[in-house]
């Protein structure tokens, strides 16, 4: 069964390939409307969308408050596995939750049933005992087959705290549908197209074809159960959508069928808001919307995603900062034509900022672009300046690699929509790493050996050549390790918790990414070029482990522009890249490596003795690529500069984060000088080839204030690594951390 | 070889001159204004960094892509004239990379002001007084030498952007003002004034040099309070261009 390429549906949109296979990039190109113009058509908000925030928000606030408003226990996730739920039906012109009530939370035990039953009696609930019974019997989950393939020297890297944040016990995220498919097709025609790929694909029967056969049929049932669930909110996702409340309805329900489903750490969104601009646009054409209609789709639609929740432990809560979700949505950039991709309904998307005010998610990233429209790049200044809610990434570097038509998942990783997926591998500390190569790969705070076949250092003073080498030794063997481990966890999640409605919404022969990261890049190459350029005298305990480090003498510093100690950087993460592409990958995956941390930068301080910069043992470390706080001494530019060096293509091709913070008034003296500088800011770091910043205009005192007395700050947003949080919601060391950090200030 | 002494380098200044800007610092400065912030400058030695032109130009360079249309290096101080030399062939290499360039003098120099106005795009003159008597009384040295560089300023048709820091009790009050205002309505290439509200955020570093403050007691100024003035004297002198 095809669809009628005279339907209602697409009727007045241009016609093209993707009329006849599923194309969405092709059917963008084809009909949509680039503008070039400022924010002054934006409309305020609607009186249903106000009734509807006002409930949304309340029950925010008392979130914080309490943790956690609620859990479902007598079912457990799955696409149609919940009754409907509202927040104010008379006044939702978008429907669609979780569960059947707000903010009520899914037990999704496929990732691994004591995480999920430990944080539900943490916040004291307990899963129908039924269920846990049952799961417990004859339902092997992801996390314990993980452990049953785990060697000994993963776990000992897992304790000592070198591996961290490997999703082994929830699930992987960063698998981002393509949403869209489903307003522009419906699920029959997917449906039909996913039975037609099995009949492409088949063949000789080996292990891979196996596998993906199985998956596609799963990818199959899953839109059935998309379609059954929608049917329950008396939405019909079966056949394309015929106008733009439809179109965003049931793009929503797609993604909605995701986050039942699944609970991965990063559930983005993609890139929608220009494809959700040609139905608006032909609406609004039509006379059948009007502006303030328009806005309201989309404020009421970004109602929902700011309501979007996973069950998770306290303590991974404390770790990541809040309870962040990365519904990342990509906004903006230029298409390989030269024609830029923004329309109005990019302004329409971040204007949600003031419409419903600031809120950590959706995650709004925009894919930046010397060409841009001036007048979207001023937009996004003021509302950077006015919200702090906006990341920044390089639609120069990502195009050329990803097409035009890809999208950023959790914080900064890149993936063409729905032709590409992630394994996401969490990080390995590079820190950690060179005190094993000065302790013969002893762990300096738990006495283990983690490494095997490093000598131990027992020199007086430290030399430069020979830590290099034995460094490198080091990052060699975690390289592999870490390969062996993220290949394990990756196995286990296709086989015990497949994402199988996200995947439905990908091509069926998908390229698959494997996301590595790195965290303490700061804190590695300042303690080399300390080794290098001064004196560092390694002060030893009884065991001969350095557990402290006599500094003599001045040395360069990362973040001043500095190439002696920024090469060291550049080699450092082009090493461990190459070493991470010597072991082969589960399912072909190809090797990509990050400098992001998240907010995780506090606990691997925590985790790490002294380090020969002069890092104290347990402080934290910098975010993501960031220089160590205090010591860009030149300035801000000189910092964003080293940043910049940090290669992107072909070696830390997952991302390179970088968090800017600067107060008001040294960013210009009136609003518009303010604007334009930060414009240039922008067009001057991402000129240079640097990949993402976020931006935070702030006062220091703000956050003291904050931090002090949270109940006067409930919605405080700041930019951390990739992402935004809730400012209360962070622990109080990292509230200190982003307080200590460096913000520009130069009077 | 001509070398030069730079105090510091702050790669990102947002309010010294137009748009994006980086700000150099150069070591020394011959007058001791009463309310100066930034004493650790004054030293003719200090704790600087000695470069040669070039050297320090190709780290400006770096920061080219940043500057926009609009943006550029500032040299300030200390006292950027105390350094002709250096300033003028340095001056000279940022025009021949293309940056634009701005002065930020209290104009106390050591003359060779043809060679440094030469290639000097913008002066932030930081007028401290308009009488001889004033001038004194703020900087413990004569105005003569201020008259000269702004005589050598005005015939090079070098534009202005005039800052005036209001002190309370020193600087301030309507008479004061209004006696600025006819002052600088005898100017020419004004472009802009700029009257910067006193602030006690280096007097820190008094304690830290050893030194006794001179204006302890004084309150910092409440900028709100000068913004008719502001927008007044921005008003009368400032034309497009009296040649």
């Amino acid at each position: 069964m095809s669809i009628d390429v005279n339907c209602t549906a697409w009727q007045g949109f241009r016609t093209g390939e993707w009329r006849h296979l599923v194309n969405v990039r092709n059917f963008i190109q084809k009909n949509y409307t680039p503008y070039s113009g400022n924010g002054d058509f934006l409309a305020s908000v609607s009186t249903k969308t106000a009734k509807v925030w006002k409930k949304a928000e309340a029950l925010i606030i008392e979130e914080v408050k309490k943790g956690i408003i609620d859990v479902e226990t007598d079912a457990v996730s799955g696409i149609d596995n919940f009754a409907p739920g509202y927040i104010d039906r008379e006044n939702e012109v978008i429907v669609g939750l979780q569960t059947d009530a707000p903010l009520k939370r899914i037990v999704n035990p496929f990732g691994g049933i004591r995480n999920a039953t430990s944080a539900l009696e943490q916040y004291g609930y307990q899963l129908n005992p039924e269920i846990e019974r049952h799961f417990r019997l004859y339902r092997k989950t992801h996390n314990e087959g993980v452990f049953d393939a785990y060697p000994k020297r993963t776990r000992l890297a897992r304790t000592a705290g070198l591996l961290t944040g490997l999703p082994d016990a929830y699930g992987r995220g960063r698998i981002v549908g393509d949403y869209r498919r489903v307003p522009l097709y419906g699920t029959d025609f997917l449906i039909e197209e996913k039975k037609a790929d099995l009949d492409r694909i088949d063949g000789p029967m080996t292990d891979e074809r196996i596998r993906l056969w199985e998956e596609v049929q799963m990818q199959i049932r899953a839109l059935e159960q998309m379609a059954s669930m929608a049917a329950k909110y008396g939405c019909d996702i079966t056949r394309p959508a015929e106008n733009a409340r439809e179109a965003v309805q049931n793009l929503y329900m797609a993604y909605l069928a995701g986050i039942k489903e699944n609970n991965g750490a990063a559930t983005s969104l993609g890139r929608v808001s220009t494809f959700l601009d040609i139905y608006i646009q032909r609406d609004l054409d039509n006379g059948v919307l009007d502006e303030q209609g328009a806005q309201e789709l989309m404020d009421q639609f970004v109602i929902k995603l700011r309501l979007v929740r996973h069950l998770r432990t306290p303590e991974y809560n404390e770790l990541f900062g809040g309870d962040p979700t990365w519904v990342t949505e990509s906004i903006g950039g230029m298409g390989v034509d030269g024609r830029t991709l923004v329309t109005k309904n990019s302004f329409r998307m971040l204007h949600t900022l003031t419409n419903l005010g600031t809120a950590p998610e959706p995650n709004l990233t925009v894919l930046w672009s010397p060409h841009l429209p001036q007048g979207f790049k001023d937009y996004c200044a003021k509302m950077s300046i006015d919200t702090d809610s906006i990341q920044y990434e390089s639609d120069e570097l990502m195009r050329p690699m990803y097409g035009d038509d890809y999208c950023i998942a959790c914080c900064v990783s890149a993936m063409a929509v729905g032709k590409q997926m992630q394994f996401f591998g969490a990080r390995a500390n590079l820190a950690k790493s060179l005190l094993y190569a000065i302790n013969g790969g002893v762990d300096e705070k738990k006495g283990i050996q983690v490494v095997p076949d490093i000598q131990p250092d027992t020199d007086e003073v430290l030399d430069y050549p020979k830590v290099l080498g034995n460094y490198k030794k080091v990052l060699s063997y975690v390289a592999e390790l870490y390969v062996d481990t993220i290949n394990i966890i990756h196995y286990m999640h296709d086989k015990y918790a497949y994402e199988s409605s996200q995947m439905a919404l990908h091509d069926t022969l998908v390229e698959r990414l494997a996301a590595f990261g790195v965290a303490g890049l700061s804190i590695a190459a300042d303690s080399l070029s300390a080794i290098k350029f001064a004196k560092v005298r390694p002060i030893r305990n009884e065991q001969g482990i350095a557990v402290d480090f006599a500094v003599e003498g001045d040395f360069p510093k990362y973040g001043n522009d500095d190439d002696r100690v920024d090469d060291i950087a550049v080699e450092l993460v082009s090493y461990f890249s190459a070493e991470l592409k010597k072991h082969p990958l589960y399912r072909n995956a190809i090797h990509t490596l990050s400098a992001l941390t998240i907010t995780s930068n506090v606990m691997y301080g925590k985790k790490t003795g002294a380090t020969p910069d002069g890092r104290k043992a347990g402080e934290p470390f910098a975010p993501g690529a960031n220089p160590m706080h205090g010591r860009d001494k030149s300035g801000a530019l000189a910092s964003l500069n080293s940043v910049a060096k940090i290669p992107y293509r072909a070696v830390c091709q997952d991302g390179v984060s970088n968090t800017f913070s600067i107060v008001p008034t040294a960013l210009g003296k009136s609003e518009g000088e303010r604007v334009d500088n930060l414009v240039h800011i922008l067009d001057g770091y991402f000129l240079q080839g640097a990949h993402h910043l976020n931006v935070n205009v702030m006062n220091r005192q703000l956050l003291v204030d904050a931090m002090e007395h949270p109940e006067q700050y409930p919605t405080l947003t700041i930019r951390v690594s990739g992402y935004a949080v809730n400012f209360s919601r962070l622990s109080r060391e990292q509230q200190l951390e982003v307080i200590k950090r460096t913000f520009h200030e130069q009077m | 070889m001509t070398q030069g002494r730079v105090h510091s380098l702050e790669s990102m200044g947002l309010v010294d001159g137009p748009g994006i800007r980086t700000v150099v610092f150069l070591q020394g400065c011959a007058l001791r204004c009463r309310y100066c912030h930034n004493p650790d400058t004054w030293a003719a030695e200090g704790t600087a960094e000695s470069v040669t032109p070039r050297q320090l130009v190709e780290r400006l360079v770096r920061f080219k892509p940043y500057y926009g249309s609009t943006g550029g290096v500032t040299f300030s101080g200390g006292e950027p004239l105390l350094q002709p030399a250096f300033l003028a062939e340095t001056l000279e290499l940022c025009h021949e990379a293309g940056i634009h360039t701005c002065l930020d003098t209290a104009g106390c120099g050591l003359g060779e002001y043809g060679a440094i106005l030469a290639h000097t795009d913008l002066i932030l003159l930081d007028v401290k007084h308009y009488t001889p008597e004033g001038w004194r009384q703020i900087t413990g040295s004569s105005m003569a030498a201020f008259d000269r560089f702004l005589e050598a300023a005005q015939q090079a048709g070098v534009p202005l952007w005039v800052r005036h820091v209001v002190v309370p009790g020193l600087t301030d009050g309507e008479e004061h003002l209004a006696g600025l205002e006819t002052y600088l309505k005898g100017l020419k290439h004004i472009r802009r004034v700029e009257l910067l509200p006193y602030h006690t955020l280096g007097v820190h570093k008094y304690a830290t040099l050893g030194l006794a403050y001179p204006l302890e007691g004084v309150p910092p100024m409440d900028g709100t309070a000068l913004e008719q003035w502001n927008e007044r004297l921005n008003r009368t002198c400032v034309q497009a261009d009296r040649s």
